[in-house]
């Protein structure tokens, strides 16, 4: 009983590096805008399926193409920033829920036109680890986890000790006195969504390398980003990975205890809950 | 009284009670079905309307209310044998006593905190009632054919399922209109224009958004009584499907939100659209993403919809469009 429950909860923790790297992207973009952004999902799947044209037809290795994904992330989500976003940045939150949301239903849209809703998985193991006598990780996870770390690392040291970073940081204190002080916070803005977008299609590159897909996929990870996000806070980024290991936990740990199905439900309980008690976050000020 | 009489409450009042009487007068299986689907959305954008264009508070769980009013109404009639009247109308009631108490918690927060729990509790409720064994779990439940003997047969009852949807339809546009003109209605516009200063006024804030929630998911229930009643089965998929949500809230948008003429326009346009793109060739496989494109050029540049656009441009019509 007990191995079993260590290995699942470290094959949840793993899972939860994972959840908490897609969900630091729109914990980002609702930090710096104030924007829910709804074309989350999508964009994740969007992730997965770069990786995997990446692995199949140009035969990169996939770790590889992560970083080709990553630029591109970056470049769609300047693109959906500048389309959609920056007209209602200041508008009600009804129009950019639905803004974004209008670009969720297009690259679904396009994107069933052209991969159809058939599975896809990117076949390319990296053999297993031996962790004692009764845990064993697939290699696959673990170095998702790995780069999950290493991306949040590296967001972290641009936020702080970067310029750019340390201007969406003001801007996302107060966007007019970062303005007063010179910052050209259009451009900032359309830096946070791209990074935000950048990550959630990182995150799906990830996922892709351990599950198989299909263009649809994005939609259950865009909503565990949101109960991760209400977990560690809204707009806090490095709350987002507490919160992503707090849910790939209790994934690990509630299907030894009932049935699998029931997930879901103790997930969203939580989520809700959380929102009534302590809206701000786990980790959010008071 | 001098209310009733405003053109804004007899043009959409008039349509609908035309439409359904000429598809009562032609009698065609078809007809009946297309407009049942019409009504059908027409009574749920026009009950989000009451929530989302008065309040300004986006719902994504409207359909929450659909499903669970559907359920319970459905069961209720399959399961415990209770007539239709009946079961539709404990359907909404619970569907109302549910917002009821979701409203007290949940609207205590605002913006798109409010929109975020509304998320979860569709996601939640999915997951509740595909795990809930008196509901059927995943398979959901099925309505015993000789149900139907009780309303005549299969036929006659499916077109009595029509007539309710139809009624219920009247009822909701006559309390989108009677909820935006009386002093009630008038606090609610303050909350969306200004939650803080409203309450400043006097708006007791906390409960007129709580009994507007209930209001708007109380018609939901019943229409999902109807409508599973007329498909015979009931099943979780069905039910709760996050994208009805989404199109209600393009219906709304698409019509104008905040007005009564507006959702009626909005469901039927979109309706419409949405079987001309299924149906043509070259957007066939594209029409989520035609239909997406349109949302956006909406919501970016005419974001008052087409009833309010209208409005908006000719004063002299602002009496006839409400």
């Amino acid at each position: 009983m007990l191995d079993q429950l260590l290995s699942s909860l470290t094959d949840g923790l793993l899972l939860g590096f994972v959840y908490g790297l897609a969900a630091m992207g729109l914990s980002l973009i609702w930090g710096v805008m104030t924007v829910i952004n709804l074309a989350h999902g999508p964009v994740i799947a969007l992730g997965m399926f770069g990786t995997y044209l990446l692995f199949s037809h140009v035969g990169m290795n996939p770790y590889l193409a992560l970083f080709l994904v990553a630029l591109l992330g970056l470049l769609s989500g300047f693109l959906i920033y500048g389309v959609a976003v920056h007209r209602v940045i200041d508008a009600p939150h009804l129009s950019s829920l639905l803004a974004t949301f209008a670009v969720n239903m297009i690259l679904i849209g396009v994107g069933t036109a052209l991969f159809t809703t058939s599975p896809h998985n990117i076949d390319y193991p990296m053999g297993s680890l031996q962790l004692g006598s009764m845990i064993t990780i697939p290699g696959t996870r673990f170095i998702a986890a790995l780069g999950a770390v290493a991306f949040t690392a590296g967001l972290y040291l641009f936020l702080y000790f970067s310029r750019p970073g340390k201007a969406i940081r003001a801007v996302a204190n107060n966007r007019v006195a970062a303005e007063l002080m010179g910052i050209p916070s259009a451009q900032v803005l359309a830096l946070s969504f791209g990074i935000g977008t950048m990550l959630a299609a990182v995150a799906g590159g990830l996922i892709s390398t351990f599950f198989p897909f299909t263009i649809l996929s994005g939609g259950p990870y865009e909503l565990k980003s949101f109960v991760i996000c209400v977990l560690g806070g809204l707009g806090n980024p490095l709350g987002a990975l507490l919160g992503g290991l707090i849910l790939g936990g209790l994934e690990g740990l509630v299907p030894t205890f009932m049935p699998v199905s029931w997930v879901p439900v103790v997930e969203f309980g939580l989520f809700v809950l959380v929102l009534l008690i302590r809206p701000s976050g786990l980790l959010g000020a008071k | 009284m001098k209310n009733r009489l405003r053109p804004g409450l007899w043009i959409p009042l008039a349509f609908v009670l035309i439409w359904g009487l000429a598809v009562l007068v032609l009698r065609q299986d078809t007809l009946r079905e297309t407009t049942f689907t019409l009504l059908m959305f027409v009574g749920l954008a026009s009950s989000l309307n009451i929530l989302l264009g008065y309040t300004g508070y986006v719902s994504f769980g409207h359909i929450v209310f659909f499903g669970l009013g559907g359920y319970t109404g459905f069961y209720l009639l399959s399961q415990q044998g209770w007539p239709l009247y009946i079961a539709a109308l404990a359907g909404g009631v619970l569907s109302a006593g549910l917002a009821w108490l979701l409203g007290l918690a949940v609207l205590r927060l605002r913006g798109a905190y409010f929109a975020l729990a509304t998320i979860g509790i569709n996601e939640a409720a999915r997951a509740f009632v595909s795990n809930f064994a008196p509901f059927g779990g995943a398979t959901g439940l099925f309505v015993n054919f000789s149900a139907y003997d009780h309303y005549g047969g299969a036929g006659p009852a499916l077109w009595l399922a029509f007539i309710l949807l139809w009624i219920i339809t009247l009822i909701i546009l006559l309390t989108s209109f009677l909820v935006k003109h009386s002093r009630f209605g008038l606090g609610l516009l303050a909350i969306r224009e200004d939650e803080d200063a409203a309450m400043v006024m006097g708006v007791k804030a906390p409960q007129a958004k709580t009994i507007t929630f209930a209001i708007s998911a109380f018609f939901p229930g019943i229409i999902g009584t109807l409508y599973f009643f007329k498909n015979g089965n009931v099943e979780p998929g069905d039910a709760f499907q996050l994208h009805m949500s989404i199109e209600a809230l393009v219906m709304v948008m698409l019509g104008g939100q905040g007005t009564v003429l507006g959702p009626l326009v909005g469901a039927i346009t979109y309706q419409g659209l949405r079987g001309y793109l299924l149906t043509s060739p070259l957007f066939k496989s594209l029409h989520l993403a035609v239909a997406g494109l349109f949302l956006l050029l909406i919501v970016l540049f005419v974001p008052a919809g087409a009833v309010g656009w209208v409005r908006g441009r000719f004063s002299g019509l602002r009496r006839f469009l409400e």
